[in-house]
């Protein structure tokens, strides 16, 4: 589904990715682990299409296809998520008229007709449900006075109205108390699909008790270093990430 | 005196030539105020932008093209009046014509409502109202240092007039229709009184229109007299092609305890000078000054706010936002005075501004003048681009780029418009900006009228 080879970006001309390698396949959750400043936002942040993560060199294909040459919506409309570490507040656009917006070009782009209001309105309930979102929220600007908690879990409903093909959660279980990251890890289990798959970004391995993922990855300086199934993860959470930097500036020592 | 334009003895020169036309058709009172008003304007001209409050805004490009002058209704245009027969979807007004600033020769000049307020042509009511025009006309436009009030004092005979006796409450809003219509290029002024007294309560709508595509000057004066405990909503729709400028001075006055709002929606034309004074003359007032206007091309749009704070414990807002594309161009001045008496006084102000291209250019400036010390002020002002971070959180979920545009420009604009009291209005508003945002209302539409 996704195959990245060599990539190298830079943010504000300075390197941050250097020549990462990684493949997901259809059905597979994966987990991105590592310390702060290793570039595991970037990553997030190169498969969305933000503007401000140039890549230099490498190439990122989705099912086939040049990923790198498709404009930020073509991507969402192609079955990308991104749910945000930092959702953004757009104060003034309704939830309602932003998911009825995203939805019914979604559909357009797949030949479908545009939801009629009440179907929409009920697609929302449904979903709402799904993920444990408190029913206000969705009557609110677009994350517009929202608490860390309910923009994290707005990011899970939004997941949840336009079904990802590939989603990527940049640490969207820091910050969040139990309770949210049990509604997040719930929304993500419950969205499961065999042919759809999840990248999940995170600093902890807290996310990672409730959401079981088949492979786990170790981004640091800029490059994967580890990659291993689950297990990996609670070594990582035993014996910190100073054991990961240990034996890799060891070793780029003996090169 | 080197702050005025060139063109400026033209104006009065017109006045000297036709003082026998204007003045054969108004009352001596109105006549009366005539030739001090030319003296004054003989002196001050038509600002050049040397003067300090139209440093923004270069007239003598408008005034120096050779336009007809229009001091006389003429039959035509009454019957192009009487045909415009305006009805406005779901928004049920009273509706009022002014064709080139003129009350158009129907048979009934001036009205009655049901609830008792009167509304017409203030020439007739200057006749058959001359006590309540002696008490308030003339009184509350008095803009010093402005000439083109003065020019409009001089020569302007028509207009539309409105009178709220004590205790009523209108609740339909009364709508207000200026038309410009010619076949020649014209210029033409016209005169609005409006007299609220006290506990009682109006809202007016103002649609400014261009019906032919010739070029259109407009010199308008509106004083408005808000009694004690009254409540007053001016909401003025700018929908003029952009060979037509319109420059418009509107006085509130307001006394003890009342409450007044002005919303000033510029959707399109030429050249827009707003000028809006709210005098805030009685303990315990309120006074919001609103404004929105989107300008693309080579049009150009200048709000000018004057709040004077002049009693203790007032209350005014200011809230003007501006969406400017192409090479458009943009001036807000918001003035704050506050007097030295004028303690326990809140003023805020804000304006925020949206560039779409790096020739479009806004100039901002907020005038604070406080000599109270008991004072709550507060005043900011941007002039940015659309939030890049808001743009990608759009498109990331799927939205095309030009639509996440629209949206986060709608969200910007609707800020004012949800102000507007009338419901039907407030949407028919959010309906026009879209188009207008959209490209699709790229020359004078049927503003909230629909014209049969």
């Amino acid at each position: 589904m996704l195959v990245i080879k060599n990539l190298h970006a830079s943010i504000n001309g300075k390197e941050i990715l250097k020549g990462l390698d990684l493949e997901v396949k259809p059905g597979e959750i994966h987990a991105i682990m590592g310390p702060n400043g290793s570039g595991k936002s970037t990553l997030a942040a190169v498969i969305a299409g933000r503007e401000l993560a140039r890549v230099t060199e490498g190439t990122v294909e989705y099912f086939g296809r040049n990923l790198l040459d498709m404009l930020p919506e073509e991507r969402s409309k192609e079955g990308i998520f991104l749910g945000f570490q930092y959702p953004i507040e757009i104060p003034g656009v309704s939830m309602v008229n932003f998911l009825k917006t995203a939805v019914n070009t979604h559909r357009r782009h797949k030949g479908l007709d545009p939801l009629s209001a009440s179907d929409f309105l009920k697609l929302m309930r449904e979903k709402k449900e799904m993920v444990e979102i408190d029913s206000k929220l969705a009557n609110r600007s677009v994350n517009e006075g929202f608490s860390g908690g309910e923009k994290k879990k707005n990011e899970i409903f939004q997941m949840a109205m336009l079904e990802p093909t590939l989603a990527i959660l940049d640490e969207t279980d820091s910050g969040l108390d139990i309770d949210a990251l049990r509604v997040v890890a719930n929304g993500v289990n419950k969205l499961k699909r065999p042919d759809n798959s999840a990248v999940v970004i995170t600093h902890y391995q807290r996310l990672l008790d409730y959401i079981v993922p088949d492979v786990v990855h170790v981004l640091y300086d800029g490059r994967i270093v580890r990659t291993a199934g689950k297990e990996l993860a609670f070594e990582l959470e035993e014996k910190g990430y100073e054991w990961i930097r240990s034996e890799v500036d060891n070793q780029s020592g003996y090169e | 005196m080197n702050n005025k334009s060139e063109f400026s003895e033209r104006y009065s020169d017109l006045y000297t030539e036709n003082r026998h036309l204007i003045q054969s058709s108004s009352t001596d009172y109105i006549n009366s105020f005539r030739e001090e008003a030319i003296e004054r304007y003989r002196i001050l001209g038509i600002p050049s932008r040397k003067s300090e409050m139209y440093r923004y805004t270069n007239l003598d490009i408008f005034f120096r093209h050779d336009f007809k002058s229009y001091l006389a209704p003429g039959d035509e245009e009454s019957i192009k009046a009487e045909e415009f027969r305006c009805d406005v979807a779901s928004l049920d007004t009273h509706g009022l014509v002014l064709m080139n600033g003129f009350y158009p020769d129907l048979k009934n000049k001036l009205r009655q409502l049901p609830e008792g307020v009167w509304v017409g042509s203030l020439k007739e009511a200057s006749v058959r109202f001359s006590d309540k025009i002696r008490e308030h006309y003339g009184k509350y436009a008095k803009s010093e240092s402005d000439g083109l009030v003065h020019l409009n004092t001089a020569m302007a005979s028509d207009g539309i007039f409105v009178y709220v006796p004590e205790g009523t409450l209108l609740t339909k809003p009364v709508q207000i229709v200026n038309l410009v219509y010619s076949d020649e290029d014209i210029f033409n002024q016209h005169r609005n009184l409006i007299i609220v007294e006290k506990n009682s309560g109006i809202a007016i709508i103002i649609c400014d229109h261009t019906l032919s595509p010739r070029k259109f000057l407009t010199n308008a004066v509106t004083e408005v007299y808000v009694g004690e405990n009254s409540h007053f909503d001016i909401i003025r729709v700018q929908n003029e092609h952009n060979n037509a400028s319109k420059i418009s001075h509107t006085f509130i006055h307001q006394e003890k305890s009342s409450q007044a709002s002005s919303n000033n929606l510029t959707l399109h034309g030429g050249l827009v000078r707003n000028s809006t004074y709210h005098f805030l003359g009685g303990e315990g007032a309120e006074s919001n000054s609103y404004g929105l206007y989107l300008a693309d091309k080579f049009q150009h749009v200048d709000n000018y706010i004057n709040v004077e704070h002049a009693f203790p414990h007032c209350t005014s807002n200011q809230l003007f936002k501006g969406v400017l594309d192409d090479m458009a161009t943009g001036a807000f001045n918001g003035r704050i005075y506050v007097a030295k008496d004028a303690q326990g006084t809140l003023a805020y102000q804000r304006n925020n501004n949206i560039l779409l291209t790096d020739d479009a250019k806004m100039y901002t400036k907020p005038q604070l003048e406080i000599y109270a010390d008991d004072v709550k002020c507060s005043h900011g002002a941007t002039v940015g681009q659309l939030d890049n971070d808001s743009l990608f959180y759009l498109r990331s979920r799927g939205i095309d780029k030009r639509e996440a545009m629209l949206m986060l420009m709608f969200a910007f604009t609707h800020e004012v418009i949800q102000k507007i009291n009338i419901e039907p209005l407030r949407e028919r508003m959010d309906n026009l900006v879209m188009q207008r945002l959209k490209g699709e209302l790229s020359r004078c539409a049927s503003c909230m009228v629909q014209c049969g």
